[in-house]
């Protein structure tokens, strides 16, 4: 007899108790139908057009959260009951403490808050001998308790000697969890923290770099900082939902280009717009979240500042189908024509999205933004995330980088890639800085890279440790929530063969 | 205007000085080394056809006295390489200043500077000088990688143009130079101490070989009493890679010890050379 649903989960021996917890809930979630769904969006869910990314029929949290960790400095908690902290010792508690009661689509807090900042207040006890230690249990916690690699932390854009050492651990510890970003923008941070942060990241596949310089110009009103993978939103707001259109099945119903320009893509595109207004509705209107969670009484989120997120994945695929390339060696990535309609393709997209008045967005200019997904491991070989060239059919590095920064204009909430070299590059910091500047200059939004013969490496968008991985492949449990993406992404996306860049850079 | 053979431009080079730069791999090389890794880059072409024949994808064509290579068909097989027996390759372009100034201005932004390498990159003195002129106007840095076998005080004007030169130094003793690449060191080293008094050296290189531990502790040893701390010694294990037979005839299929390279950077160390560096 076929096992129940609930039965598989439970029975499940590479599971741990937690996730066993998580997918139970997430069970539930999905046995609800109040929220409202066009029978339409239900049609292109099953013909794998769109995805929800089994965010459930009944959210009760927006998908991402990203507190504002100031007023725990200032103020302290009184739902909580932390007061205003004395020293770096009380903060790190205090934020262990806080960190579990953050919800998000995966139960874990995508935004642990910018450390760089955080700890400014204490930077005179980076001298005294016991804070690296205090540090080293703080990120030791992080990893042990909040066992997802979608929980992600903030440094820079400026120096102080606590991101130093905060760098320093990261490297020595070899972690997968925290997942972490440094705000970079070349005229801000000091060029030795930079090749600080480059040294660290070629060894640990982290910190990546933001541009700072960028992001921040877009987000003059209110700050951002980098959550989840690379998603680019308000501190004390975040992203209500994220469903995806999966521009490569979507292309198979157009007749030629111009069909799928002027007809299949806006239906699909208004029919994911009236999904995202759903959802919000459900999530501000039914769900109590923001009537009654503390986040929100106590001024750590503010509702105007979340806003919905357009996925998009499968740009390549997409355009392959729409001119008939069937070798991805001479398709987008290495074809002009190609990469011309990938940017109308997008072009198009954003003015359907930035024409539509967001709901309870106000502080984001009522308005949705797009983001390239970093893909799910049932996607496999069919969508290449968000606008990325496929596996294995990388450019060399210069057109790589300058494809990419064309086409990342287009994601204000979150775009990133990976690349990973050899040692030639690992042994030359100065080259890599070079290359994220000249990547950054020309609009690049986000950079990650890691060598090779990594243990932590970056798969899409996440970090896993390949040792983990090979735990699931046994039949042994993983600590980590997202080992399991990573082993599938791994099997099914080839996310680790990224082509190795090595000195000859193609 | 003048066009030179030029062997291969590479985008992004994070090997030939520091930071991130566009290298330029001319054609020609007075010396015979016999570790060259590139031997391809020793001579001109002479357009014997001999690779013609032997490319198995029809990249390359004999045309009016000259080798046409259709970079579209080539897969890189290297076979053209191989079979050359004049230490050349077909994929040699003659390129104008004008040319490769816009192959760097689509880099730029990515960049700190260009290298210029080869063969021997010296043998081009005014075509070097015009192209620096320009790419210094951009804002870049030019660093010129030598063998040393051209006496660089004839070349006042391009080292004062060139923001430093990288200068190998493969043996101290000059019969042992005669044997590794066929001429006499005396130029190379009156480079060394000549580079020196402009402050233009930027590098010293030697190649660290298997089997000849005594030559290479005479060039070590005397090479960096002559640079002290005024230049970095980058010291290059052998490797075969690339090696032709001659070569491997006389080092082997080996690569050598780091550990071996480190006891020999410790005698630089001690020496006086602060920044010794082994690759
Ligand atoms: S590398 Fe040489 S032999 Fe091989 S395909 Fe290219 S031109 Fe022909
Ligand atoms: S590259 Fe070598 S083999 Fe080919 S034509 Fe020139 S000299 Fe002859």
């Amino acid at each position: 007899m076929e096992k129940t649903e609930v039965m598989k989960i439970i029975s499940d021996e590479t599971l741990t108790y937690a996730q066993q917890v998580l997918a139970l809930a997430r069970l539930a979630e999905s046995y609800d139908d109040t929220l409202k769904r066009n029978p339409l969006w239900i049609k292109a869910l099953k013909e794998g057009k769109v995805c929800d990314l089994n965010e459930g029929l009944a959210p009760y949290r927006p998908r991402y959260i990203l507190p504002d960790y100031s007023i725990l400095l200032e103020k302290g908690c009184s739902f909580l009951e932390i007061e205003k902290p004395k020293n770096l010792t009380e903060l790190c508690f205090d934020l262990l403490i806080f960190y579990r009661h953050v919800p998000s689509i995966t139960s874990y807090p995508v935004y642990l808050g910018n450390f760089t900042e955080l700890f400014m207040p204490f930077e005179d006890e980076a001298d005294n001998p016991s804070t690296k230690e205090v540090l080293r249990l703080f990120l030791k916690s992080i990893d042990k308790t909040l066992c997802d690699s979608f929980v992600h932390a903030n440094v820079g854009p400026n120096r102080s000697k606590l991101t130093d050492i905060i760098l320093d651990l990261t490297k020595e510890m070899q972690l997968a969890v925290p997942n972490i970003t440094l705000l970079y923008d070349e005229d801000v941070t000091p060029r030795d923290l930079a090749i600080h942060a480059v040294d660290v990241m070629l060894a640990t596949s982290k910190p990546s770099f933001a541009n700072h310089k960028k992001y921040s110009s877009e987000h003059s009103n209110c700050p951002y900082a980098i959550a989840s993978c690379y998603n680019a939103l308000n501190v004390g707001g975040g992203g209500y939902t994220l469903p995806r259109l999966r521009l490569y099945k979507i292309s198979t119903e157009a007749k030629d280009a111009d069909d799928f320009m002027n007809n299949v893509l806006p239906r699909y595109v208004d029919l994911i717009l009236e999904n995202i207004d759903q959802r919000i509705k459900f999530i501000v209107e039914e769900s109590s979240f923001f009537k009654s969670s503390f986040l929100v009484k106590e001024g750590f989120v503010e509702r105007e500042k979340f806003t919905g997120m357009v996925g998009v994945v499968g740009v390549a695929e997409c355009v392959n189908n729409l001119l008939g390339i069937e070798n991805k060696a001479f398709g987008f990535g290495h074809n002009e024509k190609a990469e011309k309609l990938a940017y109308e393709i997008l072009s198009k997209i954003e003015k359907i999205v930035n024409e539509h008045k967001g709901l309870y967005c106000s502080k984001c200019d009522d308005k949705y933004q797009m983001h390239a997904q970093v893909g799910i491991d049932t996607d496999g070989l069919d969508d290449a995330p968000g606008c990325r060239v496929p596996v294995g059919f990388e450019p060399p590095l210069f057109e790589h980088l300058t494809l990419e920064s064309t086409l990342h204009g287009f994601f204000p909430c979150g775009v990133g890639d990976i690349f990973k070299f050899d040692q030639t590059w690992s042994k030359s910091k100065d080259a890599v800085l070079d290359v994220i500047n000249g990547a950054f200059r020309k609009g690049l939004r986000y950079f990650t890279a890691y060598s090779e013969d990594n243990d932590v490496v970056r798969v899409t968008g996440y970090l896993v440790k390949k040792s983990e991985i090979d735990k699931l492949t046994n039949g042994e449990q993983s600590i980590n929530n997202c080992t399991v993406f990573g082993k599938g992404a791994k099997e099914k996306g080839r996310a680790l063969d990224r082509k190795v860049y090595g000195k000859n850079s193609d | 205007m003048e066009k030179i053979p030029i062997n291969r431009l590479i985008d992004f080079s994070p090997v030939d000085g520091t930071g991130n730069r566009f290298a330029i791999f001319v054609q020609k090389c007075p010396f015979r080394c016999l570790y060259c890794h590139n031997p391809e880059t020793i001579n001109e072409c002479s357009a014997c056809g001999v690779c013609v024949e032997a490319c198995p994808k029809g990249a390359l064509k004999k045309e009016s006295g000259a080798i046409i290579y259709d970079e579209s068909k080539c897969v890189g097989c290297d076979t053209c390489l191989r079979v050359c027996p004049n230490l050349s390759s077909p994929k040699t372009r003659y390129m104008s200043v004008e040319e490769i100034e816009s192959r760097i201005t689509r880099v730029r932004p990515f960049i700190r500077g260009i290298t210029v390498s080869g063969g021997e990159c010296a043998l081009y003195p005014s075509f070097l000088e015009e192209l620096f002129i320009r790419v210094k106007r951009m804002g870049l840095t030019c660093l010129i990688d030598s063998n040393g076998a051209k006496p660089f005080k004839d070349l006042e004007y391009l080292v004062d143009l060139c923001d430093g030169v990288m200068l190998d130094v493969k043996a101290y003793d000059d019969d042992f130079h005669r044997k590794l690449t066929s001429k006499s060191n005396a130029v190379v080293i009156e480079n060394l101490d000549y580079l020196l008094s402009k402050n233009k050296l930027e590098e010293v290189r030697t190649v660290i070989l298997p089997k000849y531990d005594d030559q290479n502790r005479n060039t070590v040893d005397n090479v960096s009493r002559i640079i002290g701390n005024k230049s970095r010694y980058k010291l290059i294990r052998y490797r075969y890679y690339g090696v032709r037979e001659e070569g491997l005839k006389e080092f082997g299929k080996v690569i050598v010890d780091e550990s071996y390279a480190q006891a020999l950077a410790e005698l630089a160390r001690k020496n006086g050379c602060v920044d010794v560096v082994i690759s």
